[in-house]
């Protein structure tokens, strides 16, 4: 099938579809864009986080089909040019990125995060990550660099 | 040689610079081994036994060929070398052969058009088994009972222990102290699947871009499946995402390889989650036995141990996990008189190999829970009982190496007992801090508080004698007016920080702020294996000698071209310095069009193998100690824990890059929290039950607590900058400390780890 989907501002056409496909794939092996990280394909981990009309979702879970005529918002899309969006600069600077693979999972988590509620305690940001598994930081740093971003936020 | 020079370029030893790979990985730029992508490139698959111990009888690969989108189908027989592989032994087949010896064990390879197309050709290939009994009981193995699974027998190693006398040590004790303990088998779940990208080159070699730890066995292993010259076979890491142990051992390199030889075709392949369940090897599940005697005062008098450690269908790197459990067998302590043998064996269950602390955290979990239990017989607080006994500098290991760096064991226990403890629940309870969260299982009825500790052991470096060396070259050059210098080194980062801290040795070393890493690979020699906590120490250490060899040759440089003794010079935040006449110019002038390039071999001092016989020798090249306190909350009612609190104390020698240490203190404790109370691979007769993430668990940010760590910098003279090895010690301490906290808090003797609902609950 042909799917036709606006991705990071930018109407994109894949060809050749098979149904089967996720949308998390589309990205990575037909769009150029691999930001979105297939670490388990079952919607356990987060690392493929996206927006689909501004809702995150994990695009392994989302067959290419339904994101047909659909806006998608992948962590490639947050930073403006060279400048990182600061959420991408609290995780660098804080230490939060060790072998990265879960962290364009945790970026957007916590983008959307940010977005909703403005100083999240960190109750509550431990409940809207708890779907982005991290092995190798022990999620210390991370609460860091959440922190972070919504002080950088917010001003 | 000129002694090092200490310099104050921004960005050295001792900072948190920023990881020069941080910025591309949040922006999501960073190639991994699974995001790589070639014209032309075709999807590699993997046909795998679903049984554990089965004769082949036959294979017909002659439907998937027949399907549209299908370039090859391989079996052993297409193998063009040797057909065996491995770390220490060449016991495992590319490819099955007429056996398999464990579920997922490889059989058939489908090269095809896109994912799908090759998932169906697996289909469509027929094996024929017959199924045998799998053997499936270490203990058993170690009696000799069961199936012969390779020839020799199933015993890969059996390391003894003895030191002291251990009649008298008996007639000493007034308190002797038993008990087993079981280990369940864990996994490394880094999150980057095993994947790569092999692709043919014009001159008949191949090129492969992977995800591993070890660049340099790795090409030995493939070089020799493929039946060609090393040369022929040129390796490139990819991005790496974690490894702790499970990349050390091959997964799909041979694979894609022999696929894009057949098919001249890029070949990628991508496991996905349940397959990397089976493609890689897992920490060793083991049974401890143990007796500790001590005098009614405490003091330690000997310790006997009978350890068995399931090393299943391949040895991998079981002969090391058996060393190491063996010479730390009994922990961080002063014991004269010890016992102990140590077994790894072949079964049908799943490989083990390497994960991070490697027979550190089995014994570790054993000889905790024993001092916990001797404590109580003594009516001694147990950490006042571990403090007595704790080595020093000094002390003698079981296997007769004396310790000869710091061993700050009583004051790393000392640290972790004086943070403040969390304030205890009010009546007034939010239920995002129970057990249970939000599920809202309790507001504090049947939840018990425990208060537990541990303190571990490990060794650093490769051990036994090993050739254990890395290799650096550095090339120095002015470009755009400024000095800069460029590493190349075949070590893997795997999410460490290990090109940041070549960047920080080269900048202390020669006052160059512009450091490029070049991307690791087999043009250069071999940078050895990034496990053992040891490529800060061993690449580090080539780093930094790189570094003294460029250094003398721009003295001598800058030397004949101002005319000063080359004694008289020195490099200093980048400038040349001549003791009368001060600063004589900088790199710049000195070097002008000319490039310095050295490459240099380091090795750390040599270690020497165990007698076989005593298990004497001075194996470890360096320890590294850390001590956890937890604090647990516990659900009785339904079995559920959660860890409110984690503490750490380490030594590190030098806090290399403070903010990565802390990174690693972090990540290895949360891995030892999650052995603790979450993370089994959960085998019934040899097949793994739990293959996925929904069922094999690891710790989520709900489950790990606010951790407080304190650093001890107590340099080891032996070791470049006097630094310690940090990403093991922190695995080892933390699952002990925890579980002792759940018996402090029910009162139960939990002699297995993970600790489940149903160990807490009874039903």
């Amino acid at each position: 099938m042909r799917l036709n989907v606006t991705v990071n501002g930018e109407q994109r056409t894949a060809d050749d579809v098979w149904e089967g496909e996720s949308l998390l794939y589309v990205l990575r092996e037909r769009l150029g864009l691999p930001g979105s990280k297939n670490a388990c394909e079952q919607g356990e981990c987060g690392s493929c986080t996206v927006y689909l009309d501004d809702t995150p979702v994990c695009a392994c879970l989302v067959a290419a089909g339904q994101a047909e005529g659909r806006e998608v918002r992948t962590v490639e899309g947050l930073a403006d040019g060279d400048q990182l969006d600061p959420v991408q600069e609290a995780f660098v600077s804080a230490g939060a990125v060790q072998c990265g693979f879960c962290t364009p999972g945790l970026i957007v988590a916590t983008h959307d995060l940010l977005r909703r509620v403005h100083r999240p305690s960190d109750e509550e940001i431990r409940e809207s990550l708890a779907g982005n598994l991290c092995r190798c930081t022990g999620y210390e740093k991370i609460m860091d660099a959440v922190r972070l971003a919504a002080q950088r936020v917010q001003a | 040689m000129t002694e090092s020079v200490r310099t104050t370029t921004a960005g050295g030893v001792g900072t948190s610079p920023q990881r020069p790979d941080g910025a591309l990985k949040a922006r999501g730029e960073f190639a991994y081994s699974s995001d790589l992508w070639h014209e032309d490139m075709i999807w590699g698959a993997t046909l795998r036994s679903p049984h554990p111990h089965a004769r082949i009888l036959r294979v017909d690969i002659t439907e998937a060929l027949k399907l549209p989108g299908v370039y090859a189908v391989l079996t052993h027989a297409d193998v063009p070398g040797t057909n065996l592989y491995g770390l220490e032994h060449q016991d495992q087949p590319v490819l099955a052969v007429d056996l398999v010896r464990y579920q997922g064990e490889a059989i058939a390879l489908v090269g095809a058009d896109h994912p799908e197309t090759a998932r169906r050709a697996l289909a469509r290939i027929t094996v024929e088994y017959e199924v045998l009994a799998p053997l499936t009981d270490s203990q058993a193995a170690v009696r000799g009972e069961g199936p012969e699974l390779h020839p020799g027998g199933n015993v890969v190693r059996h390391v003894p222990i003895r030191r002291g006398d251990m009649a008298a040590a008996r007639a000493l004790a007034d308190v002797v102290v038993t008990g087993e303990y079981e280990v369940g088998m864990q996994d490394q779940a880094f999150l980057g699947p095993e994947s790569g990208l092999a692709v043919p080159a014009e001159d008949g070699g191949i090129d492969l871009f992977v995800a591993t730890q070890w660049l340099h066995v790795d090409q030995r292993q493939v070089a020799s499946a493929l039946g060609m010259p090393m040369d022929k076979v040129r390796l490139t890491l990819a991005g790496v995402g974690g490894a702790f142990g499970g990349r050390e051992d091959l997964s799909m390199q041979v694979h894609a390889c022999l696929l894009a030889r057949y098919t001249g075709k890029p070949v990628k392949m991508v496991y996905n989650r349940e397959e990397s369940f089976f493609g890689h090897v897992h920490r060793h599940p083991a049974t401890l036995r143990y007796e500790h005697g001590a005098t009614s005062d405490g003091r330690l008098v000997f310790v006997q141990a009978a350890i068995y450690l399931d090393g299943g269908a391949y040895a991998s790197s079981t002969p090391a996990v058996v060393a190491n459990a063996a010479t730390l067998g009994v922990g961080p302590y002063d014991v004269a008189n010890v016992w102990i043998d140590c077994w790894g064996v072949y079964t049908n269950n799943p490989p083990c190999g390497a994960m991070r602390g490697f027979g550190a955290v089995q014994a570790g979990f054993a000889y905790e829970s024993q001092m916990d239990k001797l404590a109580a017989q003594l009516g001694i607080d147990p950490v006042d009982l571990r403090m007595f006994n704790a080595m020093a500098e000094g002390s003698v290991m079981p296997t007769g190496q004396v310790v000869d760096s710091a061993a700050p064991v009583a004051e790393l226990l000392r640290l972790v007992r004086d943070r403040p403890l969390p304030p205890v629940p009010t009546d007034d309870v939010d239920i995002r801090t129970m057990p249970g969260g939000v599920s809202n299982t309790t507001h504090g009825e049947g939840v018990v508080r425990g208060v537990g500790y541990a303190v571990g052991i490990k060794n650093v470096c490769f051990s036994e004698g090993f050739d254990d060396y890395s290799t650096a070259r550095l090339r120095l050059e002015v470009v755009g007016d400024e000095p800069s210098i460029m590493v190349h080194t075949a070590a893997a980062e795997v999410g460490q920080g290990l090109i940041t801290i070549q960047q920080q040795i080269v900048r202390t070393e020669l006052g160059v702020r512009h450091v490029t890493i070049h991307p690791a690979d087999t043009g250069v020699g071999n940078g050895g294996s990034s496990s053992a906590s040891r490529q800060t120490y061993v690449t580090g250490g080539a780093v930094k000698a790189a570094c003294e060899a460029v250094r003398a040759r721009v003295l001598s440089l800058a030397a004949a071209k101002w005319g000063v003794p080359r004694r008289e010079l020195s490099l200093v935040d980048g400038k040349l310095v001549a003791e009368r006449d001060g600063v004589l110019g900088d790199l710049v002038d000195v070097l002008g069009t000319t490039v310095v390039e050295e490459t240099t071999e380091w090795r750390h001092r040599a270690t020497e193998a165990l007698d076989p016989v005593t298990g004497q020798g001075n194996a470890h090249v360096q320890y590294g100690f850390a001590a956890h306190r937890a604090v647990v909350d516990v659900d009785t009612e339904l079995g559920l824990v959660r860890v409110v609190q984690l503490d750490c104390a380490q030594d590190v020698g030098k806090a290399m890059n403070p903010q990565a240490v802390l990174g690693q203190i972090h990540g290895g404790s949360a891995q030892g929290l999650g052995l603790a109370v979450m993370e089994e691979i959960q085998i019934v007769d040899g097949k793994i039950r739990n293959p996925s993430f929904t069922d094999y668990l690891i710790p989520t940010i709900l489950d790990m607590p606010p951790m407080s760590v304190d650093v001890l910098e107590l340099a080891d003279p032996h070791a470049p900058y006097g630094l310690r090895g940090v990403g093991e010690p922190p695995t080892i301490s933390s699952t002990p400390a925890i579980v002792s906290a759940i018996r402090a808090a029910t009162g139960l003797a939990l002699t297995r780890t993970p600790v489940r609902p149903e160990h807490i609950t009874g039903t």
